[in-house]
């Protein structure tokens, strides 16, 4: 791009509000076809620089009556001499950012507006220099996650900024979410000082995953990190028959299982409220093992004795049973399990190692609930008394986790957000160190409580009306963002907004999947020492 | 500079030359000028008229046993000099020292100032202001002004080596100064397309 272009000029502010964003007419030259919503443009304002992004685009008519007869335009002069005269586009821009001009903004970087820029100020399209002033540079925190539109410069997220509260990934299924996610998960692995603990209900972030047509395999964290990411599965063989080598098998026993997860399954296990209240009871009956015991009940007098006891109607306790029957049947569940999960997954995570759960074949919802659940409760249970020690004794506090989950909606809905551990972290958030990575395709499932502690938002193309109002629910500017929500393309694109950018961009995600890609996640120092590596062995053999 | 003629009659806003040769008129929408210093004047062409001498004596047909027009003036040279040319131009800047104003002179004209046609070169630095044009459409001369301008447009495109370039940005001021005339802005631009 040469100099020139890069301060390509595009009209004149002619009016508008701060609430509302100012209206800015297109000069001649300017072809409005050329312009998109979401793009970028700099207001020279008399005292300071605004930045701001196209959020509508229209046409305008200096006389009402060319729209009733209309000139003859196939005349390629009158066509031009009317253009950016008679008739003329118009965008609408929402300033967010001053950048330069005042002691502020040159101390501390740009700084929110509380102004509009004055009448006929002059509108360009922003400058490589100016996104990156604002989005910052590719460094030791921020990552670089894709382009701005119709532009090569990098947008970058500061990651450490981003994990300290719980962000969302949203988007109709096949629009990048997780090719996004996968990217991201490498991005934090690297710079965010974080550790992530993945619930990988579909097996792909851990080994590798496929591309949307399924045809091409693209890496996966352990193969691109191997010494920095675990993968703990539930289903080995599934993992052995896929060629994963997996560091730890999950295996859950009886005992572990309480009552809380159960009543969060009360929809997929179909239980009536009479039966989860059935299972405290069960709970304060037998403690620990209530889940053994009560499956072990054969014996029909002594159970008639005990419902008696315990006051359970008789159909209440089948409704009970029923539901527990499908969680004995899951394989991963067995009376005594050898190994205990939830410390294996804190021990790697203590020594920095990100954990991958894969589900392997149990995608069920029921699986994928139960599990995530109860792993998330114990190792928030951990962290928070980590964390609570840490600040009596004054320690360092535990390393920061992120927790990914996906199909959030199932444990964030408005029933469940008040029952599941989930929503205990999404609302409390960083007080305990541990946040959030919610997935989910229909975000108007979410809990609205959720939604509006969720930091940073990464929309990709939705197109329900209720999903679209969801993820924009309290956020200022909403029906701006709106339109240029609506109007993402199907793949690859998205709209970031919220704690850990400075302004709501749009961004083309960065390529991944290629040879050349992978090089690019591989901070230098370690892909240089891996080509020592492999020239000494080289050298070896000769 | 060609000399076109002289003045015989002058106000603030325009002034009447006549030719020094019967018919030797400058083209309707050219840009004249008169150099009697200090300041000099711009014009825009906007009549001519060609009269007998005489106000009160009007010309009599005379072709009837002539084969052509040219042999009407051959059987009586007198026709020449009883018969006068005059323009009427309409004032649009003037010239003082090395600046050039596209507004009205603090004086108008002074009689038997000598007119010229003004340069390719001279239009040519005229031009680069389209403020002339607001005159031109303000004026109330007995001449259509659509068709004024459109001439005065066409006359001055031939000094650039862009004329369509140069239409295309008279054009657009034109848009905006009949913003709410419409017809009017479709008729000079019917009259100037390329």
């Amino acid at each position: 791009m040469t100099q020139q272009e890069e301060n390509q000029r595009l009209g004149i502010v002619v009016s508008g509000s701060l609430n509302k964003g100012v209206e800015v007419k297109l000069d001649s030259s300017a072809s409005i076809e050329d312009i998109a919503v979401g793009r970028f443009v700099t207001i020279e304002g008399q005292k300071r620089r605004f930045f701001g992004m196209i959020t509508d685009v229209s046409l305008g008519l200096i006389d009402q009556k060319l729209a009733l007869t209309p000139p003859d335009v196939s005349d390629p002069f009158i066509a031009e001499v009317l253009t950016g005269t008679s008739t003329f586009g118009a965008l609408h821009v929402s300033p967010t950012l001053a950048i330069g001009g005042d002691v502020a903004t040159l101390l501390e970087g740009p700084q929110p507006v509380k102004t509009v820029p004055s009448h006929f100020s002059v509108v360009n399209l922003a400058s490589q220099r100016d996104v990156e002033l604002v989005f910052g540079k590719e460094d030791k925190e921020r990552f670089w996650i894709g382009n701005p539109l119709d532009m090569e410069t990098k947008i970058c997220l500061d990651l450490p900024e981003l994990v300290k509260r719980s962000n969302g990934i949203f988007g109709k299924s096949g629009t990048g979410k997780t090719f996004f996610t996968r990217m991201l998960l490498i991005g934090m692995l690297q710079k965010s000082n974080a550790v992530n603990l993945i619930f990988d209900m579909h097996n792909e972030y851990g080994w590798e995953g496929s591309s949307e047509e399924g045809q091409r395999k693209v890496k996966a964290l352990k193969q691109l990190f191997p010494s920095n990411v675990a993968v703990f599965t539930l289903d080995e063989e599934s993992s052995r028959r896929r060629g994963v080598s997996t560091d730890f098998v999950v295996r859950i026993s009886y005992d572990e299982i309480e009552p809380e997860d159960i009543v969060l399954l009360r929809q997929t296990l179909n239980l009536t409220e009479p039966a989860v209240e059935t299972v405290h009871r069960m709970h304060r009956r037998f403690g620990k093992n209530w889940l053994q015991n009560t499956l072990a009940l054969k014996d029909a007098e002594e159970i008639k004795e005990l419902l008696k006891e315990l006051d359970i109607h008789e159909s209440t306790f089948q409704n009970l049973k029923r539901g527990l029957a499908t969680i004995r049947r899951l394989p991963f569940i067995e009376p005594h399990a050898p190994t205990n999960a939830v410390r294996g997954i804190l021990e790697h995570l203590d020594r920095g190692m990100n954990v991958v759960l894969e589900f392997g074949r149990y995608r069920d919802i029921t699986a994928y609930v139960l599990v995530a659940n109860m792993l998330a409760r114990r190792i928030y249970a951990q962290y928070q008394e980590r964390m609570e020690k840490a600040m009596a004794e004054n320690t360092a506090p535990p390393t920061p986790l992120v927790i990914t989950i996906e199909e959030a909606h199932r444990f964030l809905d408005s029933q469940a957000a008040s029952q599941t551990i989930f929503g205990t972290i999404a609302r409390e958030m960083r007080k305990y160190n541990v946040t959030l990575l919610v997935i989910d395709q229909r975000p108007s499932g979410i809990d609205d409580e959720v939604m509006s502690q969720i930091g940073t938002k990464i929309a990709f193309h939705l197109d329900n009306e209720r999903d679209i109002d969801s993820v924009l629910a309290g956020v200022s500017g909403k029906s701006e963002l709106k339109s240029v929500l609506s109007k993402l393309e199907s793949k690859q694109q998205a709209l970031i907004f919220g704690h850990a950018v400075p302004v709501p961009v749009v961004v083309r995600m960065r390529e991944y999947g290629s040879a050349e890609s992978y090089k690019g996640f591989i901070p230098r120092e370690e892909a240089e020492a891996g080509k020592q590596a492999e020239k000494d062995i080289e050298e070896l053999w000769e | 500079m060609e000399r076109v003629g002289e003045v015989i009659e002058a106000s603030t806003t325009e002034f009447v030359a006549q030719c020094y040769e019967l018919y030797q008129l400058p083209p309707l929408g050219s840009l004249v000028k008169t150099r009697d210093l200090p300041v000099e004047l711009y014009g825009i062409v906007y009549n001519a008229a060609t009269t007998s001498l005489e106000p009160g004596r009007r010309p009599i047909a005379r072709g009837k046993d002539e084969a052509t027009e040219e042999e009407i003036y051959r059987s009586s040279p007198q026709l020449l000099k009883l018969l006068r040319s005059e323009f009427n131009a309409l004032v649009v800047g003037h010239r003082q020292g090395d600046r050039l104003y596209h507004h009205l002179p603090p004086q108008p004209a002074r009689i038997h100032s000598f007119v010229y046609l003004c340069s390719p070169e001279e239009v040519n630095e005229f031009g680069q202001s389209f403020d002339f044009l607001n005159i031109l459409i303000n004026a109330h001369l007995p001449v259509p002004t659509e068709e004024l301008v459109a001439a005065s447009l066409r006359q001055m495109s031939q000094a650039y080596e862009d004329r369509r370039g140069f239409l295309v940005a008279a054009g657009k001021e034109l848009a905006i100064l009949l913003g709410g005339n419409l017809n009017q802005l479709k008729a000079i631009l019917g009259r100037i397309r390329q």
